[in-house]
């Protein structure tokens, strides 16, 4: 058999964001991140826009929330998938670890909810990190299916022990206090807005730094090709092994907040469907770039919520039709074609 | 009361058939292209609807419908390989999941369309529906019937790929595809012929699985689970892998739920996780 990574389109044509900043390439290794890492005016304008919200649209705050807590999701599948290349169909295994544990810890400890943060992040980088050994050792479809199986485990365990997570009835009594003793979790969804934008935005900006690092350059370069990294002192595994637990961290977080948003926990959070949607979020926004997630979460949520007013049942549809048409037309996704446009424009 | 041991292996066995059925065109199709179809189930499926619709709305025989089913499933995949699929033969892991899953999402929303998300009812001709006492055990014929198929076709398909030609290209193409194509083996031509068979039996499958599991919408993502598992426990492009495989899912299965009820699917998941972590190629894998 040929092994398929020598044949990948990917593998050999450089991301265009790459080309581009290597075509004025600065010479010294850190002129080069430094580079990458300035803001630009279009990243400062689209946060600006996400307060909108609590002007233009005050009745829909909590879709506005939910969407805030699918793109730190995205955010954290971007970090394994679109940097580092490790294709996941159990991600949401994270996601359900962080709202459970956020929603045991507020019933059984107490409901600070930025504690119940912490401890949602430490519980799922654990995991994540127990799991990332076996996750470093595979690749391609047998990587696919191990972190499918594994989702799966976990979602059956957590049906079963109906007495700790509340099995399919979800988890009752879950009470968090006001954020900082003040701010109430409300029905309009205000606050809920508030604390999943803020919580979001500081997860970013750790993001951002650590794609811009070192480290962020050297999961690309395993992306790009596992065998080779080692030669250059990054070990392949190591990398991921790091790369696999933060990202559960951060899977984590947001598991938490859309527990202690909406105070309950159900099985859903552990889903098969949350891990294939997540990924379509990701895959449609782009992949590999740091808005990716982020403004794929934006568009399928507000797909999502346009469509299921007319026909839930043919939401997926919808779904499918996109999918295939950004496999076939746009392989980086919006941003991508995007990216490709305003190359293409500012040549002329 | 525990059910006897027999009865429990004798059941599995059965739902193991079924599930080789279901899986063994998938194999095939990651053996020889590399290709992930997660698509595979939604040609199951449309073998199901074909079947259904065929005995509620003509009033045709349940025998005289299956080879329907598998026709219509082997059509359809070769209208998606010849127009989707081949774009991506070259293409990642990912970008392939990605495809296939779009495409099982429309199926479940066009079945669900047309036939509605309710269960779908087929009437078994009488004599399949009884059931009779081989030594003190209660043998359903349906059952028997699947076991049968099961057999039948695995014999059919070992000997077509050990004994004819066309196996034979199939096996070089499998082993090595460049040197298949070198030795003037048309390598895309084979793989065409091959997908299709292995979704027309996924047809049949379909088809076969409504008296036992019942057919909706979500069969196409309900079963893919079960086939993504045989096919990576039992090995790429092996059919005597596919067929352990699928016999030790299905008993698995079926102990599990006679057994440990509490459990669930816990079981085979665990299994699948197991034996990828011992042999990541699966038990029967050359890689």
């Amino acid at each position: 058999m040929i092994p398929k990574s020598g044949n990948r389109l990917s593998d050999k044509i450089m991301r265009p964001q790459d080309a581009m900043s290597l075509a004025g390439a600065p010479s010294q290794p850190q002129e080069y991140l430094r580079s990458l890492s300035r803001w630009h005016p279009l990243e400062i304008a689209f946060w600006l826009a996400t307060l909108l919200p609590f002007f233009l649209f005050p009745t829909y705050l909590s879709l506005a929330s939910q969407i805030a807590v699918a793109a730190l999701f995205a955010l954290s599948l971007d970090i394994i998938l679109g940097y580092a290349g490790i294709v996941s169909l159990g991600h949401a295994a994270f996601f359900g670890i962080g709202a459970y544990a956020a929603g045991l810890f507020s019933k059984f400890v107490w409901g600070e909810p930025f504690s119940g943060l912490l401890i949602a992040a430490a519980m799922a980088a654990l995991i994540g990190y127990l799991t990332s050994f076996i996750i470093a050792r595979f690749r391609h479809l047998t990587l696919i299916m191990i972190t499918l199986g594994l989702g799966l485990l976990l979602a059956e365990a957590a049906n079963s022990a109906g007495w700790l997570t509340g099995g399919s009835d979800g988890l009752q009594g879950v009470k968090i206090w006001p954020v900082f003793g003040y701010f109430k979790f409300d029905l309009y969804g205000t606050t809920a807005y508030g604390y999943s934008l803020a919580v979001l935005f500081l997860v970013f900006l750790a993001v951002r730094r650590l794609i811009h690092s070192p480290f962020g350059l050297s999961l690309r370069g395993i992306r790009e090709n596992w065998t080779r990294m080692p030669a250059v002192g990054a070990d392949s595994r190591a990398h991921i092994r790091k790369a696999y637990t933060i990202a559960a961290a951060i899977a984590g977080i947001a598991g938490a907040v859309i527990a202690q948003t909406t105070q309950t926990v159900s099985l859903e959070a552990l889903s098969f469907e949350r891990s294939a949607d997540v990924l379509v979020m990701l895959v449609l926004g782009g992949a590999g770039r740091l808005y990716g997630g982020l403004v794929g979460a934006i568009i399928f949520m507000v797909a999502r919520d346009q469509f299921s007013g007319i026909a839930p049942q043919y939401w997926y549809f919808g779904i499918g039709i996109l999918l295939i048409l950004v496999v076939m037309l746009l392989p980086n996704g919006i941003l991508g074609g995007l990216a490709k446009l305003t190359a293409r424009w500012s040549r002329k | 009361m525990l059910p006897p041991v027999l009865g429990v292996l004798f059941d599995g066995i059965a739902y193991g058939m079924l599930l080789f059925l279901l899986s063994v065109g998938l194999s095939v199709t990651l053996g020889l292209m590399n290709f992930v179809n997660l698509a595979h189930c939604a040609f199951a499926m449309l073998g199901g609807y074909v079947t259904v619709s065929l005995m509620n709305e003509l009033h045709w025989p349940f025998f005289a419908s299956l080879p329907v089913a598998f026709l219509a499933a082997a059509a359809a995949s070769v209208v998606f390989e010849r127009t989707l699929y081949r774009r991506l033969y070259r293409a990642s892991d990912l970008d392939q999941v990605l495809l296939t899953i779009g495409i099982a999402f429309v199926s479940v929303a066009v079945a669900a369309y047309f036939f509605g998300t309710t269960q779908q009812p087929v009437d078994m001709p009488s004599y399949m529906r009884g059931s009779f006492d081989v030594l003190g055990l209660n043998i359903a014929a349906y059952r028997l019937f699947l076991v049968g198929v099961g057999v039948v076709v695995t014999i059919v398909l070992i000997g077509t790929l050990e004994y004819t030609r066309f196996g034979a290209q199939v096996r070089a193409a499998v082993d090595n595809q460049r040197m298949a194509s070198g030795l003037g083996i048309n390598v895309e031509h084979t793989f065409a012929i091959a997908f299709a068979l292995g979704s027309g039996l996924a047809g049949l499958g379909g088809a076969l699985a409504i008296e036992i599991v019942g057919l909706d919408p979500n069969f196409a993502f309900t079963y893919l689970v079960y086939v993504l598992i045989i096919v990576s426990v039992g090995g790429l492009g092996s059919i005597g892998g596919s067929f352990a495989a699928a016999c030790l899912i299905g008993i698995s299965d079926i102990a599990g739920k006679y057994y440990v009820p509490e459990l669930g699917a816990f079981l085979i998941y665990l299994v699948m996780v197991a034996v990828l972590m011992w042999r990541p190629a699966g038990l029967f894998g050359r890689r």
